[in-house]
């Protein structure tokens, strides 16, 4: 995780992780051309994994452009062009992660390039939904875009950072929810055990948020910790945090564990 | 989990986060100038809370939510507000 010390890959390795899954996000800046995404995609397939195994960790990774710098259409088409030339690297797991941000014109029309991109290459996709108020109205516009290309399978699609509100949906259109667990804002490990009670384990996976705002790399090992607390089963417990995230993930034949 | 053990493991935090809610109150009120859109959707979506009608987050979530279906024009800024502004923000 480009954005994460070794200090934090310590820590999750003795907490029990067996692998890290980076999307291609935003660098807190805005890159200034293409050849900062190539750089980046450099970073995520060559460097990152060397400094994720000196800790025992599996590395992998989703390329994309990100929606928080989808406002520049040209910019987009630019690295877009330039995902072929890393997609058979053996840690590429797919497109991701796109989605939207403000809900603007142009980030969905990048969207819609992306997901064509990644239909045309038989890739799974990562979709980022927005933050906050602008989570309802960015959640229905992805479903659409989605669902208007006949190509893509509901279920190799993940759709990122659901809430109460947008959990259904994304359940209901056939893909799959992930929740992103944060220590001060967004989904709380309570809440996230909360959506698990009442949508149910199928097609649900949890993931620490690791960007960087304050975030928590054991987040997902602390929420198991919590669905001990409220005396659900080892089982059920395994099935969410490593069954669910590996049952998705093995979709991509280049997804593989050491141990498993 | 009975309603009782629900209560004992999270009463005490969630009393903790209404105090906290309500002294945020107190120190805006304290504060002079007007509201804006978001204390306004604050107020709205505290007002979900009352009564025994269930999924109270999900209601509270929507009433900070933007509700229209098309895309805006152009993106402006990267962050997020919390709230929405309505359709003249």
């Amino acid at each position: 995780m480009v954005s994460r010390v070794t200090y934090d890959y310590e820590r999750m390795a003795l907490a029990g992780c067996q692998a890290v899954c980076e999307p291609a996000f935003w660098a807190g800046f805005d890159r200034s051309s293409a050849a900062g995404f190539y750089d980046y995609f450099r970073q995520l397939t060559e460097h990152e994994p060397k400094r994720a195994a000196r800790f025992g960790l599996k590395h992998f990774c989703w390329l994309c452009i990100n929606a928080k710098e989808a406002e520049d259409v040209k910019l987009a088409g630019e690295v877009i062009a330039l995902i072929p030339k890393f997609l058979n690297r053996p840690n590429v797991l797919g497109i991701g992660e796109i989605g939207l941000n403000k809900n603007s014109r142009n980030e969905l029309k990048v969207l819609e390039m992306q997901v064509d991109f990644a239909a045309w290459h038989n890739q799974l996709m990562l979709v980022h939904t927005p933050h906050l108020e602008d989570k309802l109205k960015g959640t229905r516009l992805i479903l659409d875009v989605l669902k208007n290309d006949k190509r893509v399978r509901p279920e190799h699609v993940i759709i990122d950072h659901v809430e109460e509100h947008t959990a259904g949906l994304v359940l209901d259109a056939g893909h799959w929810a992930g929740m992103t667990l944060y220590p001060e804002t967004k989904c709380s490990p309570a809440r996230a055990i909360d959506i698990l009670e009442t949508c149910g384990q199928e097609r649900v996976w949890l993931n620490s948020a690791c960007d960087w705002g304050v975030s928590d790399p054991l987040a997902v090992p602390r929420t198991a910790l919590e669905m001990k607390k409220r005396g659900h089963p080892a089982a059920a417990i395994d099935k969410v945090i490593f069954q669910n995230p590996k049952t998705f993930l093995s979709q991509c034949t280049k997804f593989r564990l050491s141990t498993h | 989990m009975t309603r009782q053990q629900v209560l004992d493991l999270y009463f005490l935090d969630a009393r903790h986060k209404l105090i906290e809610v309500a002294a945020f109150l107190d120190r805006v009120e304290r504060a002079p100038g007007k509201d804006d859109f978001r204390l306004e959707a604050f107020r709205t979506a505290l007002g979900k809370l009352n009564g025994r009608q269930r999924e109270k987050a999900r209601r509270v979530l929507l009433a900070f939510s933007d509700p229209t279906k098309e895309p805006i024009l152009a993106a402006t800024g990267k962050g997020a507000a919390g709230a929405w502004p309505g359709r003249n923000g």
